[in-house]
């Protein structure tokens, strides 16, 4: 079974000033249909520009420098931008992080998603408007036929992100790449959501990419993981392998760093000193200037060491407890 | 809806009001008329019998409430210099300015708003930075002097516009004017770009202002991420949302257009009320001015209305007369 979804050896650069910067190294990852991929890391760690390479959005200074997207064993990279944007919104979609951004204010709800639906599918307006109707039915919005008569103001931040969902799945996408599209809602609408979202995917056999940079997300969400740092992924496995046992220390520090696991009132550990600017890597692992396992040798460039499917990006990778 | 109509009838009733008496101080601040109009060598006999024909020997507030009094009859006065009813002198005047601004207006929107969309959509652009600079030009030059070199280039150098007035005149709608003749035309073409070139810098930097801004937004980037061509996100998503400052900045500039195109109508010889205004400043033209400036004061309150209205049909979220 080919994946819905296979990134190889995807590469996106930045011309800056101070010289050219890889945000995205050399990632690899694949997600099948109906799968959930959870992209954590923290912020700069280059997964919301692997989301935008893959859609080839990638706006100047930038550029997609290198790999395959592979969308249903078509290379995305391969297409003329007018064939790209074709792909986009049809077999590849993607929802943002901040729902009262991502709907545009002065136009109601249901011209947006109707100029979605007639952009791949033309259509009378009236028809495309039913299908909005429909995909809002979908993910759970009450009387959506009256929601389509409303503007997102009028709409609640959980509301809101349901339409972007709605509006991403018009088009049964093969790929839906899903920018934190639950951080900037409450606790109990991010659950919701994401039931929502689980439900979304075994139902409708979409594949997901899920970027976060909360682990307590995807360990309850997704199906597979992979940890970005520094524009490299340094561990890929199944949720239970990388969350259950993580095996690169970067894994293990931002499993330790999540509160409620630990004893009320203990000072909750944390990985010392900050994310390095992309500019200024360390030569070798780009992680070893914060790591605790750090040696000599890690100033060389550390190999994919595996176990299975889950793997790490490490030389003094962590032993299966 | 109806609330908001009828708060802003009374809000404008107040501001004319409000208006008509600190111009009523203004002009009587500024010096008598009577000292302009009157022959040095008159008796002193002849000169009290006509200042009590225009009532000047009375208190300011006497003056004030008998000028009210007229008012309230539809009467504004007479010119005291060509001993005219000001309201027939100001609307003889009136269609002459409103065309001469339309179609200043008209120039800088079409032009205005696409270099200002263009500008914004390719930043970095050669054309981009070409406009940027002479929209600069356009509101930084001073409008005599680019009246001037016009006339100088079009009228006296190459011969192909006339240099002044307003030429032939048609009628549209039972009022005189240029645009329904074609020497009309060609007079009104020429002041009515001297007047447009500041509007036009303006409105492409607002357009490209609100432009850069909009095509980083997150709904742009959504926009794209359906697929949706650049033109579809450009005209359907970006416009909208970027005419709500537009809108708010035409309308107060088209009411400053209108009431002080005075500079290139002097320029030009157009004979509009810019030009009117000025003689009877000269003259202490009482009436006229009083007149003029409270006409100026309607014109604003009813083009902000027009704004409001237009500015809470762009954007849902304006929800006019402040009910929640």
């Amino acid at each position: 079974m080919t994946a819905a979804l296979d990134v190889q050896r995807l590469t996106t650069r930045f011309d800056t000033r101070a010289g050219t910067v890889t945000a995205v190294d050399d990632v690899s990852f694949s997600v099948h249909r109906g799968r959930i991929m959870g992209l954590v890391g923290e912020s700069g760690s280059g997964k919301s520009v692997t989301g935008f390479s893959i859609l080839g959005l990638i706006e100047e200074p930038g550029r997609v420098s290198d790999g395959k997207v592979m969308v249903e064993d078509t290379d995305l990279r391969s297409l003329s931008p007018e064939r790209m944007r074709s792909m986009r919104g049809r077999k590849v979609s993607m929802v943002f992080q901040d729902p009262m951004m991502t709907l545009n204010p002065v136009l109601r709800i249901g011209d947006q998603m109707a100029m979605a639906v007639r952009v791949h599918d033309p259509m009378p307006k009236a028809r495309a408007l039913e299908r909005a109707r429909d995909a809002l039915g979908i993910v759970g919005i009450p009387s959506p036929e009256e929601r389509l008569a409303a503007y997102p103001h009028q709409l609640s931040g959980g509301m809101r992100q349901r339409v972007a969902i709605a509006t991403a799945l018009l088009h049964r996408p093969a790929v839906i790449i899903a920018d934190e599209p639950t951080t900037a809602l409450d606790v109990s609408i991010q659950g919701q959501i994401l039931a929502e979202v689980r439900r979304l995917a075994d139902e409708t056999q979409t594949a997901i990419v899920w970027i976060t940079h909360d682990l307590a997300v995807v360990s309850s969400l997704a199906d597979d993981i992979c940890v970005m740092y520094a524009g490299k992924i340094v561990e890929r496995g199944t949720a239970e392998e990388v969350i259950g046992q993580p095996r690169h220390p970067y894994t293990r520090g931002l499993l330790d760093s999540v509160p409620g696991q630990h004893e009320p009132g203990a000072r909750l550990p944390q990985i010392p000193g900050s994310t390095p600017q992309l500019s200024h890597l360390p030569s070798g692992c780009p992680f070893r200037n914060r790591c605790p396992r750090a040696t000599q040798i890690c100033a060389t460039v550390p190999p994919f060491t595996s176990i299975g499917g889950h793997s790490a990006l490490c030389h003094h990778p962590l032993e299966a407890a | 809806m109806f609330g908001f109509i009828i708060s802003r009838l009374l809000q404008a009733i107040v501001v004319v009001f409000a208006m008509s008496i600190i111009v009523f101080v203004g002009v009587y601040a500024i010096g008598n008329p009577i000292d302009v109009m009157i022959d040095p060598a008159a008796t002193a006999e002849m000169r009290e019998r006509l200042i009590a024909q225009y009532g000047l020997d009375q208190p300011l507030w006497r003056q004030y409430l008998s000028f009210l009094a007229n008012v309230a009859q539809g009467d504004l006065g007479r010119s005291m210099v060509y001993n005219t009813s000001v309201t027939g002198l100001v609307f003889s005047r009136l269609p002459a300015t409103l065309e001469l601004v339309l179609v200043a207006i008209a120039i800088a929107t079409v032009i205005g708003i696409p270099a200002g969309l263009y500008a914004g959509y390719r930043p970095k652009s050669l054309g981009a930075k070409a406009i940027m600079a002479l929209s600069i030009l356009g509101f930084s030059v001073p409008t005599f002097w680019i009246g001037m070199l016009l006339i100088m280039a079009f009228a006296v150098e190459l011969g192909w516009l006339p240099s002044g007035g307003r030429g032939d005149l048609g009628t549209f709608l039972g009022m005189p004017t240029s645009l329904a003749t074609a020497n009309g035309w060609s007079h009104v073409i020429m002041p009515a770009l001297n007047l447009s070139l500041f509007k036009m810098g303006l409105l492409i930097r607002l357009t490209r202002a609100g432009m850069v801004e909009a095509m980083q937004t997150d709904y742009v980037k959504f926009a794209r991420a359906q697929g949706l061509p650049d033109r579809q996100i450009v005209f359907r998503h970006v416009l909208r949302n970027i005419s709500i400052p537009v809108v708010t900045v035409f309308g107060l500039e088209l009411g400053s257009t209108l009431a002080f195109a005075v500079v290139t109508e002097s320029v030009f010889n157009w004979p509009g009320v810019g030009k009117l205004i000025i003689d009877s400043i000269l003259t202490l033209d009482r009436p006229v001015m009083v007149t003029y400036l409270i006409l100026v004061v309607i014109l604003f309150v009813i083009i902000n209305f027009t704004v409001d209205i237009v500015y809470a049909r762009l954007d849902p979220r304006v929800r006019l007369g402040g009910t929640k």
